[in-house]
């Protein structure tokens, strides 16, 4: 009998949308939770430094030739004995990236000789002012091991 | 809500104007009920269609969640009230309080409980149930003109498909309470409500499901269809007909459309409670809460119904109601009927 096929295969359903009510919910209720992020997750960019504190970045500008959107700027200068900021030649006097144009392709990550400019796994960048999203040298770079309050004086 | 044997220590309700005062405060506060009540409907589905597809449903406003039909409430009285050009302005504007004044106006007759030896109700009209029939029937006015004035040919669409719809399920809702009427010789709510059987020891009230099941399944069917829900919610249709009659409605309309449908599905709800499920008889529990229990169970049945079923093609819903639902309610007139005669 087709009548009692048809609705057997309604009861079916609604027994399977009443079970499914009763099995853990599948949402990650993100202020609270977070999904787990891959190991090569790109996200915000940090600029490194070598464990004796110096600077890695060199200034030699191929992060920016790299970037597909243009938004690194590099201005390099030059390293003097009484002030070194990197092992090379030169340093990164000022290194921006405008967060508001990066796609975060990791392409300058790729291009960095000395492995300086990474991404992190940082994704929250929301901000107020379109001028918060210009990420200064100060913003990017991680902290150094001089910088404790007995020297944080003089560095900058 | 009168009581029925009105208990009146200061004589207020003898006196004509204190009468008209009871009312008009009785009237104002089942209205007011029934809004808060349609909120929580709401919100109910929403959790309980997020529970069925695994996910917890709003939680965020309030504890639980349970203040997010307020915050939207709100968010809805605020938004523009937007009108296309080219549309009837006036037909437009008056479609969505011809909604919910119709679905309201059914709440008249509804007995809402019983509390101690009081049942309350606005009115106790002896042809209660028909109104209610009657009065809900309206609500496809609203729909129809809503599409027609939108000046759209998607909502007009969705109007037509409302009228079409509600001719072809009104037939068999009122086909299916019948032999209701016929077994319980009355047409008023509370006498389908209080009908008491006495069967050998067994003397009391009944749910009317055990001697017109069929009507109840009929009647169950045609309740889903008249209140345009899902799975047969095509004036909706929002894939096919991006919202049909609502596609043009925004703001505070929109939403008294909105209220009208819910309002619409908590009054089928606590019509099939009263009709075939004895309404506010349940053991151990008062009546008041049992009615609210059943009530609950039924709006749960129109979610869980939504939450499984794919919306039916055009042609099946017309097959179904004038193919199988209207012989099939003609066929259990007669049957019943036949029963009748013979039983007694």
């Amino acid at each position: 009998m087709s009548v009692f096929t048809d609705v057997s295969a309604l009861l079916v359903g609604l027994k399977t949308t009443l079970s499914e009510a009763f099995k853990p919910h599948v949402t990650v209720e993100y202020p609270e939770q977070k999904s787990v992020r891959s190991q090569r997750y790109r996200g915000r960019h940090y600029l490194r430094r070598y464990d004796n504190g110096l600077e890695r970045c060199i200034g030699c500008e191929l992060c920016a030739a790299a970037c597909p959107v243009g938004c690194i700027l590099v201005i390099a200068a030059e390293n003097t004995a009484e002030h070194r900021v990197s092992p090379g030649e030169r340093y990164a006097k000022v290194y921006e990236i405008n967060m508001l144009r990066c796609i975060f392709c990791g392409y300058c990550e790729e291009a960095c000789p000395v492995q300086a400019i990474v991404l992190g796994p940082e994704y929250e960048l929301s901000d107020v002012s379109r001028e918060q999203f210009i990420y200064t040298k100060e913003k990017l770079l991680e902290p150094g091991p001089q910088q404790t309050p007995l020297h944080a004086g003089r560095r900058r | 809500m009168i009581p029925l044997t009105t208990p009146d220590p200061f004589g207020i309700y003898a006196n004509p104007v204190g009468h008209w005062f009871v009312v008009v405060v009785a009237m104002l506060l089942l209205a007011f009920v029934l809004v808060t009540a349609t909120a929580y409907v709401v919100f109910f589905e929403r959790v309980a269609l997020g529970f069925m597809q695994r996910r917890p449903g709003p939680n965020r406003v309030g504890p639980r969640g349970l203040l997010q039909l307020a915050a939207d409430g709100v968010k809805g009285l605020f938004k523009e009230g937007f009108a296309p050009v080219g549309v009837d302005r006036v037909l437009f504007v008056i479609a969505p309080g011809i909604a919910v004044a119709s679905v309201l106006l059914g709440w008249a007759v509804i007995p809402v409980g019983i509390w101690g030896d009081v049942t309350y109700w606005i009115s106790d009209l002896n042809v209660g149930i028909l109104l209610v029939l009657a009065v809900s029937s309206m609500n496809v006015y609203a729909i129809m003109l809503g599409g027609w004035a939108s000046n759209n040919k998607y909502s007009l669409l969705g109007g037509l498909r409302a009228a079409a719809q509600l001719i072809s399920y009104e037939m068999a809702m009122g086909l299916s309470l019948v032999p209701v009427f016929m077994i319980v010789g009355s047409l008023r709510l509370q006498d389908i409500v209080t009908y008491t059987v006495h069967w050998g020891p067994y003397s009391g009230p009944i749910p009317l499901l055990l001697l017109a099941p069929v009507s109840f399944l009929i009647y169950l069917v045609a309740a889903v269809a008249e209140t345009n829900r899902a799975p047969f919610d095509l004036p909706e249709a929002e894939q096919e007909l991006i919202g049909g009659f609502l596609t043009e409605y925004s703001g505070f309309r929109f939403f008294m459309f909105y209220l009208a449908e819910y309002l619409g599905v908590l009054t089928q709800s606590t019509l099939v409670a009263l009709l075939f499920f004895a309404g506010w008889y349940l053991p151990l529990i008062p009546g008041v809460i049992a009615l609210g229990l059943k009530v609950v169970f039924f709006l749960f049945v129109f979610i869980w119904l939504r939450a499984t079923f794919p919306r039916l093609r055009y042609d099946m819903l017309m097959r179904l109601g004038w193919k199988v639902l209207l012989p099939l309610g003609l066929a259990n007139v007669v049957i019943t009927a036949v029963l009748l005669v013979l039983l007694t």
